[in-house]
């Protein structure tokens, strides 16, 4: 949603200092315009005019600005880091938010309208209302095999993609199938070869003919590229080595998902291992609806799960005065 | 022992060769110019099933013209007309595909050493024409095998490559090879210069073979004994003098 | 007398009297250095041609626009596409076509194999890039090419998933002249293709791609400045000096029979060609 230029009638504002967003308005347009270029070519990197952000490059300074481009007053943010809204990571680019826009964020991907993300997509689906923004370190999925940009450039405008392959074939010569798990390339639109960022290759599917945009910022490169909505999105692969998701023999846990992406965990401090999804908002939502996993009682368990209540506490202590919007969250 | 025996047949006594007004002048640049007339105006026809052996003192000509005839030399005038299937072919004029063509299909020649390609072996060498004119590697083989039994090279020489050969054994493999494809032409630089007797008589028996299956033969013999063996006439060549 | 290194130019019938590639006046200049000026000829399906040269003589330069990589500055480049009768402009083709046409029916060998591989991925990559990049999506079938060319060209099967950066000089070229050739091409250019290797590697690698032209029924355009190379290789043979073709004929009438006192020169300084 981009916000009019009226945005003192409405309910959120930035803290006294800030520009809403704190880009300038002239910087925001600009981006917008690469915005709504890389919409209208889906896959295509946008040469953009990346500003200095408060925080390091890597820290998702891309997504930021491709954030503070298009959120408006109404929209409600959530960001994740590793599929965890409670990373030191998201935490900082939340509060950055609220400061400099004072809209209201949520842990809840299904309230979210706004979802600004760093190397997952969330478990729940998204719908047509919502837009992902992500955070992208390194936007040229061609850099690994040909390190000058002007031949990468000429490679995408001629369609000339052997090499995508190659790393692929490398990849099954050597481990005997596509090993690459994360990062891995697609076609957007059947056109363009795309980074989706390092995404778990699992997320990949839901890219495909979604019913939300998608946008990747990369602030370091000063790229900009989407896959609008109801685009196909195909993972490059081989006949007889077909695209294939991750798969566990495990289910979470602590919620007892087994179509989720679960990431191995200490839990406590004698060294015990979980398996818990990696999507945080979506196993304590499973959590809240009395799903239970196989080790959710157990000391580890309850242990793990009494950290995250914690970490969670801590959070909502840090929140501003809410504001009314803040009534639909938890 | 096998028998060389072109396909198809040609009429004996059908000319296969005509060489008008041939001319050829060496001009030395790196000696300051130095110019070195060779022939003029030469002419001469050879027909199919005899055998022209090319006659004079050493600097005459015979091997300028034998090279001319095989589009080696460029004469600066004159032609040098091939029957060439059908049609007939200047080798003077012909555009380098056509050479080769003709090189392939209807004129063979057995130069006076053996050019070795590194790691080729000596049957391959042999067999080489007659794969290049779309002969099966195998009846190629075969061929080659019977050409280098017939020249006394022994078997165990046969995948070797001929580069640490004598002489003798590199002028036989050059010979068997020159023979090993049937063409209508076949020119013969001093086959049987560095031979013994015994292989010398052998490499006669093989141009009378080809002579009587109708082959055109031109050749350059310094033995006499082989000259008056094969040839049916001979072509007198005389030095030229300094001034044209 | 080389008609050992005859391919069967009478094989194929139709449109046999109209070239592959023409080159019609073609002239490039460096700023006001002359590069290659009015190099014009015809070569034909099959046709190997030496292009030989002292280094500063063109025919490196002549290799670039002939092959597609340098825009000349006068003439141009024609080449027969596809089973047509037609000559076509590379140099007027979009940079696309062109360089669809250089992953298929043409090959680039160069003299380094560094600029010819990628070398850091393995032997079997480098083989199949080329079908990848027009297509091939079978990792079984690309595997099974990459090693039936490797056999040809000498390698040991085994070697199929090790880099190039481990391999002999020797190695990399016949590697490089195997990534060129899996796709089938009609016509390569080889920049010095032996140019920095051993006597007897050098050796080894003629006569694979003597073999090689021959069986495939390859045109292709050679620059050397190594007489016994080109005697060896090509049919026909083109002496550059200056930037200009000073003589041209068959390979055996230009070495046995020089007439420009310029290849008279190169003809009798060189030991044995």
């Amino acid at each position: 949603m981009i916000p009019t230029d009226d945005t003192a009638d409405t309910g959120a504002a930035p803290e006294s200092g800030y520009t809403f967003g704190y880009l300038d308005e002239q910087t925001k347009r600009m981006i917008r315009r690469a915005i709504l270029k890389a919409v209208a070519v889906p896959g295509y990197q946008v040469p953009f005019a990346g500003r200095e952000m408060p925080l390091p490059y890597g820290w998702g300074t891309g997504g930021i600005q491709v954030t503070a481009s298009i959120i408006g007053p109404d929209d409600v943010l959530k960001v994740i880091d590793q599929g965890a809204d409670d990373t030191t990571n998201a935490v900082s680019i939340r509060r950055f938010f609220r400061r400099v826009t004072g809209v209201a964020t949520t842990e809840r991907t299904a309230e979210a309208t706004l979802i600004q993300t760093r190397h997952r997509v969330p478990e729940t689906p998204l719908g047509p209302g919502q837009i992902l923004v992500y955070q992208v370190p390194i936007p040229e999925p061609l850099r690994m095999m040909e390190p000058r940009e002007t031949e990468t450039r000429r490679m995408h405008a001629l369609a000339d993609y052997g090499v995508m392959h190659v790393t692929l074939y490398e990849d099954i010569a050597q481990h005997g199938r596509i090993a690459t798990a994360y990062n891995y390339p697609v076609t957007a639109n059947g056109r363009y070869v795309m980074s989706p960022s390092p995404i778990p290759k699992f997320d990949n599917p839901k890219m495909h003919d979604a019913p939300f945009l998608q946008l990747f910022g990369a602030g370091r490169e000063k790229r900009i590229y989407a896959v609008p909505p109801h685009t196909s999105v195909v993972s490059l692969d081989f006949e007889d080595h077909p695209f294939q998701v991750q798969s566990w023999e495990r289910i979470c846990d602590l919620c007892g998902a087994d179509d989720s992406y679960l990431d191995e965990v200490i839990a406590d401090d004698e060294g015990s291992r979980l398996f818990v999804c990696s999507d945080s908002d979506h196993c304590a939502g499973r959590r809240a609806a009395g799903y239970r996993g196989p080790r959710a009682d157990s000391q580890a368990g309850v242990a793990l799960t009494d950290a995250m209540a914690a970490v969670k506490r801590e959070h909502e202590r840090d929140r501003p005065a809410p504001p009314s919007s803040e009534e639909m969250g938890p | 022992m096998i028998t060389t025996a072109p396909t198809p047949r040609p009429d004996l006594g059908r000319p296969m060769i005509r060489v008008e007004g041939l001319a050829k002048t060496f001009v030395l640049h790196t000696q300051g110019g130095a110019e070195i007339p060779v022939l003029r105006d030469t002419a001469l026809t050879v027909h199919a099933g005899e055998c022209v052996a090319l006659h004079g003192p050493s600097g005459a000509g015979k091997s300028t013209l034998l090279r001319a005839l095989y589009a080696n030399y460029r004469p600066d005038a004159g032609h040098v007309w091939v029957r060439h299937g059908e049609g007939w072919v200047d080798m003077v004029t012909a555009p380098p595909r056509h050479v080769l063509a003709v090189r392939r299909r209807t004129m063979g020649h057995v130069s006076q050493f053996l050019r070795v390609i590194p790691r080729v072996p000596a049957l391959d060498v042999v067999a080489e024409p007659l794969i290049a004119m779309g002969e099966g590697q195998a009846t190629a083989r075969d061929r080659a095998a019977g050409l280098l039994t017939r020249l006394n090279i022994p078997e165990r020489l046969w995948p070797l490559a001929p580069a640490t050969f004598s002489g003798g054994e590199q002028q036989r493999v050059n010979v068997a090879r020159g023979f090993a494809a049937p063409r209508p032409i076949l020119l013969l630089d001093e086959p049987t210069a560095s031979l013994d007797r015994a292989n010398r008589d052998g490499v006669v028996a093989l141009i009378a073979e080809v002579k009587t299956a109708g082959t055109a033969v031109v050749g350059i013999f310094h033995d006499g004994d082989v000259r008056d063996a094969v040839s049916d006439r001979l072509f007198d060549l005389h030095p030229l003098g300094k001034a044209a | 007398m080389t008609a050992l290194c005859a391919a069967r130019l009478d094989a194929g019938a139709a449109g046999d009297d109209i070239p592959l590639l023409r080159a019609d006046g073609v002239t490039k200049w460096y700023g006001a250095r002359l590069g290659c000026a009015g190099v014009t000829f015809d070569l034909y399906p099959g046709e190997v041609l030496g292009v030989v040269g002292e280094s500063g003589s063109g025919k490196s330069t002549l290799l670039g626009v002939l092959s597609g990589r340098m825009p000349p500055d006068a003439g141009g480049v024609h080449y027969r596409m596809g089973g047509g009768a037609d000559l076509t402009d590379i140099h007027a083709l979009p940079e696309g076509r062109r360089r669809l046409l250089m992953r298929t029916d043409w090959g680039v060998v160069h003299q380094n194999p560094r600029d010819g591989l990628r070398m850091g991925v393995s032997a079997g990559a480098n083989i199949g890039e080329r079908p990848m990049a027009v297509g091939a999506r079978h990792y079984g079938t690309l595997r099974g090419q990459a090693g039936d060319w490797l056999s040809r060209v000498e390698i040991d099967a085994d070697r199929i998933d090790d880099r190039p950066s481990g391999f002999s000089g020797g190695m990399q070229q016949r590697l490089q002249i195997a990534r060129v050739l899996v796709n089938g091409p009609r016509l390569v250019f080889m920049d010095e293709p032996t140019g920095g290797l051993d006597v007897s590697v050098q050796a080894r690698l003629l006569d694979l791609l003597r073999d090689l032209v021959a069986r495939l029924g390859l045109a292709a355009v050679i620059v050397t400045h190594d007489l016994a190379v080109a005697r060896l290789l090509a049919h026909r043979l083109m002496v550059m000096k200056d930037g200009r073709a000073v003589e041209q004929g068959l390979t055996d009438q230009v070495l046995d029979d020089p007439r420009h006192p310029y290849t008279q020169l190169l003809v009798s300084s060189v030991l044995q060609a």
